[in-house]
């Protein structure tokens, strides 16, 4: 079944927060190979600026999972989730995510597209913070495969 | 400013990944799909084996910008496309290879771009950095 063009435009509804914790990114930042100390110690991070531990960039994907579930999960969107695959990611920063903040991302679906039997989605969240300023806005590209 | 001219190298790295680095960022990421620990799951979607996340690639793809540039703020854009996966041997793993280099020079920022590969082949395209450049 191929994906509903109809879904372009659609905007679902804002994700429960997600509060970011210290260990998370740590451990995230240790899968990541994310050395840099403000990864992981909150005395370079406040050093640098920080309130705590800075999340490394593509940590934003983990924020951003909860809405790519919203489009699998709607059963009017026809994503086949067997037949997905990331085609591309893009994450654009206003700040880096920090332990502490309490995220929401609302996301839109941009794009719609028929190629030779695949449709490609392109998804955009809007990642804001518990007070209502932007963080990170990331676009993802899912290539679903047609039938064989 | 020689540093900052296009075509310049700002950072290289290596990346040895083994089937534990993809068990580590499933947990961390919650990204679970099993085609990323699973031979029997990934033969039977028609993969040659266990591949790593392509957000892992992503992920650490960045890490040498981010120490070069001494401050993960200072990064406003990171993209990629997901050209090509990467096998990882169940015994001797995968080593992904990233090269860094000036790729346009804005006012106020960089573009850097990465390349970014495993064996002779480039696994991520259009991988571009938008940094703010790091002082002195």
């Amino acid at each position: 079944m191929p994906v509903n063009p109809a879904i372009e435009g659609r905007v679902y509804p804002p994700t429960a927060p997600y509060l970011v914790g210290r260990e998370k990114v740590r451990e995230f930042a240790r899968a990541v190979f994310a050395g840099h100390p403000t990864h992981s110690d909150p005395e370079a991070a406040r050093a640098a600026g920080y309130a705590d531990v800075v999340a490394p960039p593509t940590f934003s994907i983990v924020v951003t999972e909860a809405t790519l579930r919203q489009l699998l999960d709607d059963p009017d969107a026809g994503v086949d989730f067997t037949r997905v695959v990331h085609g591309d990611q893009r994450f654009s920063f206003t700040r880096p995510i920090v332990a502490g903040d309490e995220l929401v991302a609302t996301m839109t679906i941009t794009s719609v597209k028929s190629i030779g039997g695949h449709s490609m989605v392109t998804a955009e969240s809007a990642i804001i913070d518990g007070t209502g300023q932007h963080v990170v806005t990331a676009v993802s590209t899912l290539v679903v495969r047609g039938d064989e | 400013m020689t540093a900052l001219e296009i075509g310049a190298v700002v950072a290289e790295a290596s990346f040895p990944l083994t089937r534990d680095s993809l068990v580590r960022y499933a947990g961390a990421s919650g990204d679970f799909n099993p085609i990323h620990y699973r031979d029997d799951v990934a033969q039977s979607v028609g993969l040659p084996g266990v591949l790593a996340h392509g957000m892992l690639t992503m992920g650490l793809a960045v890490q040498p910008v981010v120490d070069w540039l001494g401050d993960p703020g200072r990064v406003l854009d990171y993209q990629v496309k997901f050209t090509r996966p990467v096998p990882v041997d169940p015994e001797i793993g995968a080593v992904v290879t990233v090269v860094a280099k000036v790729g346009a020079v804005e006012e106020a920022a960089l573009r850097i771009d990465l390349t970014v590969t495993y064996g002779e082949q480039t696994v991520l395209g259009k991988a571009q950095v938008r940094v703010i450049p790091p002082t002195g």
